[in-house]
């Protein structure tokens, strides 16, 4: 019973002194002087607008990725007392005092750091030497790109931490798998495999990569557990549904767990609130709810009502007409209408406002009760101000000839007819009796004489229409593009019939009372679209540079540049270390064909298990290296060096691999294996001597002279900032 | 004997299955279908075709450990029977396997019956209608063009094309019509010789076809259903019958894949005559592939990939010699790697010799290709060669249809820059675009006869002086019209002085120091001295007040782009001697690398504009729209290149079907199943055959959805066509593994009504659709007297 009194209860700890001199000196190494320099440093710029807009519970689209990164980064700011209001509109701009840029920057360089105790832990589950695994930690603990870019707000060192947890949390699991499946040790390996995947996605789609090599992997291995038949067929089963629990299932939930929590936090409209769809406009605190909040839900005859074009490319744009007319020959000789022009106006304004008619009857006004549109009905639509019916006829449109022009229409005496009766189709609808809703409903308009669709062409037109946007009947209409959808945006019912009364009521800001709520579900589709989707236009920039100057770092990037002293910071790499891995990436595919090629030919040059560990090493390694680098080759963005940071990162994991095999089977004698070692103690130091060398471009301290700079610059292309005086 | 050997035509309980000679239980009696037992007690002679019933029969008695004697290409499983490595090879057999008088009638009898099926349906009503249809307006233009040997430009290589014109040529076209836009009638030109010769083309797919499936699957209901699908598909037919390169290119990729195949089949005699044979015959066809369209890379990577797999088992056969294998990698290397570039090549030789008459392409051109058109201006020209100070030049941008330097007395408007001489790109030839060069610091008139000629080189600072308005082109910190991240580009000072803003460097790309410039030939860089920017064409046009010439730009961001590349056209100097310009001629490689880059350009340039609505590549398979070739309104005649949707749904479930099917075989293998000789032979089939056609489907169709460019319903037909052909091996596998697992005559009927039930459906669904194809006159669909009512299945079809 007291038997615990009779020995003495002992705590045996081990600790692995490597793993934590190695964790010091990545923190040091980071975190040294990281408030230094106190100003916007590069893309800073780009991440902080974001982080005061999250500080201001504002909504924003970003469409470099999803959020969990922006997230990140505004927690460091949460934190740090951040309010949010800085100006964040120029590199190199002082930060004012309300800015925390220490906690700004701690998160990333937080991660940063603990990537070289992950390097070292990598190597290790590898089955590697703890003295390769220590090379490892120290190449990544002096590689000056990964230093420069985890000091600063940025993304990818973040990232980078995620992937290579990712991979350490996997084989971790897989070393477990042949002794103790289904522990609580192997439960736990495996579902962080799947977080750490999930949030490698959430920082950047970069993390995709590494999730699908990732996945590749586990894939193979499961394959091979199929053909273990010492397992019975429900063990088999077992093994795999937890596997696509945890690297299926949980990423899925942790990816739109972040959307969630950003949906949730950011609820006040903002500047990006126009690319949106009205709908959800609608759920965001301010802005358009404002407006809306309270319309009567149903268009009935007799609705003013204003249409916003679904598409919102080029911008968000409202069907618009005004008293001005087309002209009566246009530039290239062809003939209009010369009726009144119906555009599409990219701002709020009383020419957007139309008004529902039913063909059959006078009045404009609602009717008590209401009598709602629904799906199929034929309507006309009689522009609020002008009193003119939109109309359009077998004449060209101004600026694409093979569709037709669209009008409001102007009895002349001509020898045209009005053709003013559209048809209200619902897109949308759920069945064909259903009522046209307020910005729920996506509608096209099909004109009954000639079947034309309304829709926004797209382009602009010249003088005489003010740069608006062109409206075309379209005839030849391929399937349901969104340029031909509509919905209504801002909406009362029309009480007045005097045209004088109407056009005060028009002028009038809308007024009625109910809400309408976007489940997260359609929140998350439309936003998830919007990032995929929203482009940003082709935009050169000067430090920009294509895939293939990264392997040899022909470019680098200036980071910031103090306008007085002359100090400068730039992503510039340990060149040494990217040529050894260069060169290590090269024999590792050159050895590896030789050996697969002879053992093919069941000649073996190396034990079974050395050969097992070449591959699952290098599958690794250089699978991460080409997975993380060679799609960009397919990319048309605007590329910079630090997109090849990632890739980078597995290419050094990998030198140490070759090292320790070059050592372990190609250098038999005691002889060689000497000299080899000496030989490593040289580049070693030489390695540190290059980082120590570039130091000041990677801190930004000390300055530099001229002439300092300009021995600095050991490859022409690089672009180091010296100044002409 | 006739009569046993008919009953291989028909598919019977498993008679042409393998296993069914071991004698297996799940097939009694099955050696009464054992072809070559019965051939070989008449004394038949061997119906000797490397594929078919008979090898197939001979491969199952060889699994009874008896080795047939004959020479025989044959053989799906076992693949070559172990020599020992030191034994010569033995001298090869006449290669009786080509007497087609030999086969039997068997074999014979569906592979003509469905090849004159599918001549019929692709040569009916061929003629109608008689007016361009859609796309024939560029491919019998261009046919038009070899005819007339004018040069054009395309973004595909010139095989499709050259066949077309060629065929026109031969069927007495002239090459006056000129197919101006869909619509226009032909009249009393001759152009059914060119639809003849794709319907030609279209047709020989269905035999490929069948033979492909036939050798993969060792199935004849297979290979009838893989047929059937195709002869019935209306999209196929539709596309074989107009001036299009699609059949072309799906001739040679069917004809690729068939070649590769047999060789397949012919491993176990290699370096045999039909190995040789077929072997470069897939070259061939590979060359003939990639020559009609790029798109016949992806066939290339599909043998390619084929070949590494052919090529790794091979290594792997320790009875083979190093030097044997180094002899197959060298055939390989020879027959699929060289002969079809030297074949590629030469069409572009045979491309360039034709088309020597300038023409409407010669712009996408740079100068120095123009020089050698018959008729361009450049042609026959005989100008200085290198740039001396003093020289009179114009300008080219190095960019596709890039203007020549321009300026002229107009000025940029308010509010745009400075308020200084506009700078402009200019497609045309004009006084405007004339500029002297001058050095940077003097003035003198090198022209003057006292001063000795000196030389522009590379790395010298110069200032270009307009001709007519003696402006310096000038640059500096003020943002350019149109792009706005660039430096504006202006005419400046006063007779030629101006300020330190006139002044740049002229560089020669990959030039090291101080040699001269050639004209033509050097590509110019010109970088502006004070604000270290390079002169570039953005290729945005001017609004009104620019005459809408294209914009020029200092652009800052220094990038070895065409658009900030120049070259030196006309050269104007009195003192410099003359030369001709055929010195300057380009090389045949030259050429070659520039039709390609600009076709690669070409390419990549047809993107789809904003709003504009496409055709995404998941639309395809399930046929969810097609093309309209001819006619919109009730009274035209009307043709709508829309698949046979019931055969493309049935494609579309098959896809999924084999996956299935696959995943189920391929786990229960790796499970250790213990699987029958019959089903472990299916799944042979499923897994090795069914598996190289599935990789032929997913190559000619991933990579469409990777393309930035517009895309076209008709681009999907190659990934049909191997589709179809998995359609066939498919069902095929699934019925006879039902009937496998039922008793024999149970299983026999299953077997039977299934395929039955299949070929009937796919012909029924064909005499409903088939007015898609053949024309269709009268109301629309929509209209319930239309005689197409109610088979307007999608919202999406439109006719």
């Amino acid at each position: 019973m007291l038997g615990f009194l009779k020995q003495p209860v002992v705590v045996t700890a081990e600790i692995n002194m490597n793993l934590v001199a190695l964790t010091v000196m990545g923190l040091v190494n980071r975190l040294w002087a990281l408030s230094y320099p106190r100003a916007v440093v590069f893309d800073e710029v780009y991440y902080g607008q974001f982080v005061s807009l999250y500080m201001k519970r504002i909504f924003f689209v970003d469409d470099s990725g999803p959020p969990f990164g922006h997230m990140l980064l505004a927690f460091g700011g949460y934190l740090g007392g951040f309010d949010g209001n800085f100006l964040w509109n120029r590199i190199g701009a002082e930060y004012s005092m309300n800015v925390p840029v220490w906690s700004l920057r701690l998160l990333p360089a937080l991660t940063g750091a603990l990537c070289v105790p992950l390097a070292y832990q990598i190597l290790v589950e590898l089955h590697f030497s703890h003295c390769a695994a220590f090379g490892a930690a120290l190449l990544i603990l002096f590689e000056n790109s990964l230093i420069t870019q985890s000091r600063l707000m940025l993304l990818e060192s973040v990232l980078i931490f995620f992937i290579l947890l990712a991979i350490l949390s996997y084989l971790k699991f897989y070393n477990l798998q042949k002794c103790s499946p289904f522990t609580a040790g192997w439960w736990f390996w495996l579902l962080l495999t799947g977080v750490a995947c999930s949030c490698a996605v959430g920082v950047k789609y970069m993390g995709l990569f590494t999730y699908m090599l990732l996945l590749a992997i586990a894939g193979v291995h499961s394959w091979h557990l199929i053909g273990d038949q010492t397992l019975s067929n429900v063990s088999v089963l077992c093994h795999l549904l937890a596997r696509g629990l945890a690297l299926v299932v949980v990423p899925v939930a942790m990816y739109l767990s972040f959307f969630y929590v950003h949906l949730t936090v950011l609820y006040r409209s903002g500047p990006h609130d126009q690319i949106m769809t009205s709908a959800f406009q609608a759920s965001l605190e301010g802005g358009l709810a404002r407006i809306t909040q309270g319309q009567p839900l149903e268009v009935a005859y007799g609705s003013q009502i204003t249409l916003r074009n679904v598409l919102g490319k080029p911008v968000p744009c409202w069907l618009h007409s005004h008293k001005n007319t087309y002209p009566i020959r246009y530039e290239n000789g062809r003939g209009s209408s010369h009726q009144q022009q119906v555009t599409c106006y990219p701002f709020k304004d009383v020419n957007n406002w139309w008004i529902v008619k039913d063909p059959g009857m006078q009045q404009l006004v609602v009717s008590n009760p209401p009598r709602p549109v629904r799906h199929g009905h034929i309507v006309q639509l009689v522009h609020g101000i002008t009193t003119r019916y939109l109309n359009t006829h077998d004449v060209a449109a101004p600026l694409s000839p093979h569709s037709q022009e669209i009008s409001c229409y102007i009895d002349y005496n001509i020898s045209m007819p009005a053709q003013n009766l559209w048809r209200v189709e619902i897109v949308n609808r759920e069945s064909d009796t259903d009522v046209w809703k307020t910005i729920l409903s996506e509608v096209r308009f099909v004109h009954v004489n000639t079947s034309a669709v309304l829709k926004l062409s797209g382009a602009s037109l010249p003088e005489w229409g003010y740069r608006q946007l062109e409206i075309i009947g379209e005839k030849l209409s391929k399937g349901h593009h969104q340029s031909m959808l509509w919905n209504v945006e801002e909406h009362r019912y029309g009480k007045s019939q005097e045209q004088k009364e109407r056009e005060v009521e028009l002028h009038s800001p809308t007024q009625a009372d109910i809400s309408k709520n976007l489940s997260f579900m359609a929140r998350f589709t439309e936003l998830q679209w919007k990032i995929l989707t929203l482009k940003n236009e082709d935009t050169e920039h000067k430090y920009s540079s294509s895939p293939l100057d990264w392997i040899t770092m022909d470019t680098n990037i200036a980071y910031w540049f103090h306008p007085i002293s002359g100090a400068q910071i730039h992503l510039i790499g340990n060149i040494l270390t990217w040529a050894s891995a260069n060169v290590a990436t090269l024999v590792y595919v050159c050895l590896f064909l030789w050996y697969l090629l002879r053992r093919r030919r069941k000649i073996c040059d190396i034990p079974e298990d050395a050969w097992r560990l070449w591959v699952s090493a290098g599958g690794l390694c250089v699978g991460g290296w080409a997975v993380n680098y060679l799609p960009f080759f397919m990319m048309e963005k605007t590329l910079f060096l630090y997109h090849y940071l990632p890739a980078l990162t597995f290419q050094i994991l990998l030198i140490p691999v070759v090292l320790q095999h070059l050592t372990d089977h190609l250098c038999r004698s005691q002889l060689p294996k000497n000299m080899f070692s000496a030989l490593m103690v040289a580049w070693f130091s030489s390695i540190y001597l290059v980082y120590r060398t570039f130091s000041p471009l990677t801190y930004g301290e000390p300055t530099l002279s001229a002439a300092e700079l300009r021995s600095l610059r050991w490859k022409d292309s690089w672009d180091i900032l010296i100044r002409k005086h | 004997t006739l009569r046993r050997v008919r009953s291989v035509a028909f598919p019977t309980c498993l008679s042409l299955d393998p296993a069914s000679s071991r004698g297996d239980a799940l097939a009694p009696g099955a050696e009464n279908y054992n072809s070559h037992d019965a051939l070989r007690g008449n004394q038949t002679p061997l119906p000797a075709m490397p594929y078919g019933a008979d090898s197939l029969s001979l491969d199952a008695v060889r699994g009874g450990a008896r080795l047939p004697s004959g020479p025989r290409c044959g053989g799906l499983r076992q693949r070559r029977p172990r020599r020992p490595a030191g034994e010569p090879s033995r001298p090869s057999p006449p290669p009786r396997a080509w007497a087609p008088l030999e086969a039997p009638v068997g074999v014979w009898a569906p592979l003509a019956s469905i090849t004159l099926l599918s001549f019929a349906s692709r040569f009916y009503r061929l003629s109608e209608p008689p007016h361009v249809c859609w796309d024939e307006t560029h491919f019998g233009k261009m046919g038009s063009y070899y005819i007339n040997r004018t040069f054009f430009f395309d973004v595909h290589p010139p095989l499709g094309k050259m066949l077309i014109g060629l065929a026109g040529y031969l069927s007495g076209y002239n090459g006056t019509f000129p197919f101006q836009k869909p619509g226009d009638r032909y009249g009393h030109h001759n152009y059914i010789g060119m639809r003849g010769f794709c319907a030609f083309l279209g047709s020989c797919l269905v035999p490929f076809a069948y033979l492909i499936v036939l050798e993969l699957s060792k199935s004849l209901s297979a290979a009838l259903l893989a047929a059937s699908i195709l002869i019935f598909d209306t999209g196929c037919i539709t596309l074989s019958q107009y001036i299009l390169l699609d059949p072309i290119l799906m001739f040679f990729l069917m004809g690729a894949v068939l070649s590769m195949v047999k060789y397949n089949s012919c491993a176990v005699r290699p370096f045999s005559a039909p190995w040789w044979f077929w072997l470069s015959l897939t070259g061939v066809n590979l060359a003939g592939a990639i020559g009609v369209k790029f798109v016949g890379l992806f066939v290339v990577l599909l043998v390619g990939l084929n070949t590494v797999y052919d090529l790794w088992e091979l290594l792997g056969d320790l009875s083979l010699s190093l030097v044997t294998l180094g002899k197959h990698l060298l055939a390989r290397v020879f027959c699929l790697i060289l002969l079809p570039l030297v074949l590629y090549t030469a069409q572009f030789a045979v491309h360039f010799a034709v088309l020597n008459k300038s023409g409407p392409g010669d712009g996408f051109f740079s100068s120095a290709f123009q020089s050698r058109l018959i008729g361009n201006n450049l042609h026959n020209v005989s100008v200085p060669e290198h740039l001396a100070y003093g020289s009179v030049i114009t300008m080219k941008n190095l960019r596709m249809a890039g203007g020549y330097l321009h300026s002229h007395w107009h000025l940029y408007p308010e509010g745009v820059g400075a308020r200084q001489q506009q700078v402009t790109a200019y497609l045309h030839k004009d006084l405007n675009n004339l500029w002297v060069i001058k050095k940077h610091d003097s003035n003198t008139d090198h022209l003057d006869p006292s001063c000795s000629v000196e030389f522009v080189r590379h790395g010298d600072v110069i200032r270009l002086e307009h001709k007519e308005t003696s402006r310096n082109l000038h640059s500096h910190q003020h943002e350019a019209p149109m792009t706005r991240k660039h430096f504006q580009v202006t005419g400046y000072g006063i007779n030629g002085t101006g300020d330190a803003n006139d002044f740049w460097r002229i560089e020669v790309v990959g030039r090291k120091s101080g040699k001269r410039i050639k004209v033509l030939r050097s590509q110019i860089r010109l970088t502006h001295l004070a604000t270290g920017c390079i002169l570039g064409s953005s290729g945005k046009t001017l609004p009104k007040w620019g005459w809408e010439q294209v914009e020029v730009t200092c652009t800052p961001y220094v990038k070895e782009t065409p658009n900030a590349l120049w070259n030196v056209e006309d050269h104007i100097n009195p003192k410099l001697p003359n030369i001709s310009l055929d010195v300057l001629k380009p090389s045949f490689p030259e050429i070659l690398l520039e039709s390609h880059m600009v076709m690669i350009r070409g390419n990549s340039g047809l993107k789809p504009k904003e709003n504009e609505v496409t055709s995404k590549p998941w639309h395809w398979p399930i046929n969810y729209q097609g093309l309209r070739f001819s006619g919109v309104n009730e009274t035209d005649y009307r043709v709508y290149l829309l698949g046979n949707p019931v055969v493309w749904w049935l494609n579309l479930v098959t896809i999924g079907l084999y996956l299935l099917m696959a995943t189920c075989t391929i786990v229960a293998i790796k499970r250790g199943a213990q699987l029958t000789v019959c089903v472990s032979e299916l799944s042979e089939v499923l897994l090795h055959s069914g598996g190289k056609i599935m990789l032929g489907w997913l190559l000619h169709y991933l990579p469409f959805f990777m393309m930035g460019r517009v895309l076209y319903f008709h681009h999907y037909f190659p990934a049909m066509l191997f589709s179809s052909m998995l359609t066939g091996i498919t069902w095929d596998t699934l019925l006879k593994f039902c009937a496998g697992c039922l008793s024999c005559s149970m299983g026999k009927r299953v077997y039977t009504y299934g395929m039955l039930a299949l070929m009937l459906l796919i012909v029924y669904s064909f005499y409903l659709f088939h007015p898609l194809s053949y024309g269709m006159v009268g109301p629309m669909a929509s209209d319930p007297n239309s005689p197409m009512a109610g088979l307007r299945w999608l919202e999406s079809w439109e006719f």
